[in-house]
């Protein structure tokens, strides 16, 4: 029985919310937020700054533990077992063994007074208990993988010596040394330019279908998303307002968040002097988020029932869900359009 | 693509090399580094190995050559006891490193361990940095010279003395950059990888307090051996016959209007070494800060 549920879900978020305290008030950064991710599967989170993505991340390491006051509720289970639960000295065995991350910047994320095959040894040493000759080894062996070239020299390297798609490859193969079951990428390509970005997306896209290893794929980039993840959650002030797969939700995007997420990505036809797309307003601070639907301050069609009343998680279609009035009940007739 | 590879190790070759052009240029352009230095190492290679080829025991009263001008026999002079003054600074010079150096050395060690962990743990933070507020608050010599008066004067009660004084200041300097480390993605990245927090601490955050620590501990030594003297001469350092630059001042006091070189000749030795271990913090500081290029700030 357990054996089978391992088999379906390797990590399971159940309703979590995840809140600070901001002038003696928990503000939630995350609002009740629920997925699942399935072995060899990427799934894509997209959001603005600030619409909890990031968070929800780190949340599943606990990374915001350590420094500030954070208050959990909900369930994240990670193999059957909550991860909110345990202690945080037992979380470090899950970091880098079970669950990578790999973050925007990664000059800033490799220490600059250590080598190259130093970090990526020392990781090794750590949760594998190997020597340090053998860790050596399996470094070279990482770095290969990853498609450095001439590894053993790289080995010598400190990080400022090599380029910013090197450093990434680097974090990378620091990340896959101990073969984790889940790789969160927070943002990994923002800080490389577009051929780069092109090169890291293929080596995670390959590794995953070769190691097998699940990805949680963090970005502000559709373009990005609908290259690597096979399935999509966008999120929008700490909630899920939609999820889908790839396909599905970019043919047919149904809220109005999303839409006008697809409608921003510039392309070639666009008229000369004309005005880029794009979704007005900002997102709204922590402190005063609206009391029905959290998307209704920016949205076209927002009525009394939005600005009043949260709006349900529907399913439009198997694997389609919104959250979002214009879906629910009957309300399904009504017009959504594009652009 | 063997070419490539070649030209692109050429290249990395060149770069270190006006790496390390550069870097011989700053320390040329810091004089204050290199003086400070050389004087630094001249006053230690004198008092290692003046005392082992002079036989003369700084200790050795010759009442009828009491108070001799310098020269004649005698490089500095003799003091009111008839004993070589030359040698007598030289010994001075061998407690005087002994007691700044330990004092350096302890109080960095101490106040590495207590400034980092302070930098981590918050609530340990606190208890730290309270107890170190309130040491800094009495002047240093004051809680030295109580400190002594509890424990018994010696040389290594002078340097726990001292320790106990220099610490709290070691402590917050490392604390104040360990905080700005510990802010750094690669801490985080590190933590991510499931790092022990002993771990972040000793591999991670350490390396980066190591250069202002360099410059703090030269600094140190320096204001230890001046305090040491001061001890000394208020009788409060090292015990009374046993030669000791404050010693030898505080003995000269009587008779210095007579013999003014048994004043001169020790204070000097003060004044040079502590000018060069200060010339040499200044330098290091310049030389380790990687925005000051070539001897100068850049704008």
């Amino acid at each position: 029985m357990m054996e089978e549920k391992k088999n379906e879900t390797l990590l399971e978020i159940k309703e979590l919310k995840v809140s600070f305290p901001v002038h003696k008030k928990w503000l939630p950064a995350v609002d009740g937020v629920s997925l699942e991710i399935h072995p060899g599967e990427i799934t894509g989170i997209v959001g603005e700054s600030g619409s909890g993505k990031s968070v929800m991340s780190q949340s599943i390491l606990r990374l915001r533990d350590h420094d500030t006051a954070v208050r959990y509720e909900g369930e994240i289970l990670f193999e059957g077992e909550n991860l909110l639960q345990k202690p945080l000295f037992r979380m470090r065995d899950i970091r880098g063994n079970q669950i990578s991350v790999i973050f925007q910047d990664p000059l800033n994320s490799l220490s600059p007074v250590h080598t190259v095959g130093n970090q990526i040894s020392e990781v090794l040493i750590l949760h594998k208990q190997l020597s340090k000759e053998e860790a050596g080894k399996r470094s070279i062996q990482m770095l290969k993988m990853t498609g450095i070239p001439d590894p053993e020299a790289c080995m010598k390297k400190y990080p400022f010596e090599l380029s910013g798609g090197m450093q990434q490859r680097v974090m990378i193969a620091m990340a896959l040394a101990c073969e984790p079951k889940l790789l969160i990428a927070d943002e990994p390509t923002t800080a490389l330019d577009v051929t780069i970005q092109e090169q890291i997306l293929h080596l995670i896209r390959d590794l995953n279908e070769r190691l097998g290893m699940s990805v949680l794929f963090i970005t502000h980039d559709m373009g990005v998303v609908s290259r690597i993840c096979h399935s999509v959650k966008v999120m929008y002030l700490g909630q899920v307002v939609e999820e889908a797969q790839t396909q599905e939700l970019f043919e047919n995007p149904c809220h109005p968040y999303t839409q006008g997420l697809l409608a921003c990505i510039p392309h070639l036809r666009v008229e000369r002097g004309k005005e880029l797309p794009v979704i007005q307003g900002s997102v709204p601070s922590l402190s005063n988020i609206p009391e029905g639907c959290h998307f209704c301050t920016r949205c076209r069609l927002a009525d009394d029932t939005c600005r009043n009343c949260p709006p349900p998680l529907v399913e439009i279609s198997p694997g389609h869900k919104v959250k979002c009035w214009k879906y629910a009940d009957g309300a399904k007739e009504r017009e959504v359009t594009a652009s | 693509m063997l070419i490539r590879r070649k030209s692109i190790s050429a290249a990395s070759e060149a770069i270190f090399r006006e790496q390390r052009t550069l870097k011989k240029e700053k320390l040329l352009a810091n004089p204050a580094l290199i003086i400070g230095f050389v004087g630094f190492v001249l006053i230690v290679l004198l008092a290692v190995f003046v005392p082992i080829f002079n036989s003369t025991d700084p200790n050795a009263m010759e009442v009828t050559k009491r108070l001799q001008p310098p020269g004649d026999g005698y490089l500095f002079g003799t003091d009111e006891f008839g004993r070589d003054l030359f040698v007598r600074v030289m010994y001075g010079a061998r407690v005087s490193l002994w007691v700044g150096g330990c004092v350096a050395i302890f109080s960095c060690v101490l106040g590495t361990i207590i400034g980092i962990y302070a930098s981590y743990f918050k609530v340990l933070d606190q208890i730290l940095m309270r107890i170190c507020d309130g040491l800094i608050a009495i002047p240093g010599i004051l809680l030295a010279i109580a400190l002594i008066a509890a424990l018994g004067t010696s040389s290594w009660n002078v340097i726990l003395a001292l320790t106990i004084v220099y610490t709290p200041s070691v402590a917050r300097t490392v604390r104040v950059s360990a905080l700005v480390i510990k802010e750094q993605a690669y801490v985080e990245a590190a933590k991510v990888q499931g790092f022990s927090n002993f771990r972040i601490l000793w591999r991670m955050i350490l390396p980066g307090v190591i250069s202002p620590l360099t410059v703090q501990a030269s600094f140190i030594f320096a204001q230890a051996i001046i305090s040491e003297a001061s001890l000394s001469f208020l009788g409060a350092g090292i015990p009374a016959p046993a030669a000791s630059w404050g010693n030898m001042l505080e003995s000269s006091k009587m008779v210095f209007s007579r013999a003014p070189w048994t004043m001169i000749c020790p204070g000097a030795a003060v004044i040079l070494c502590v000018l060069s271990l200060n010339l040499l913090g200044d330098g290091l500081r310049d030389y380790l800060d990687p925005k000051v290029k070539g001897g100068k700030k850049k704008a």
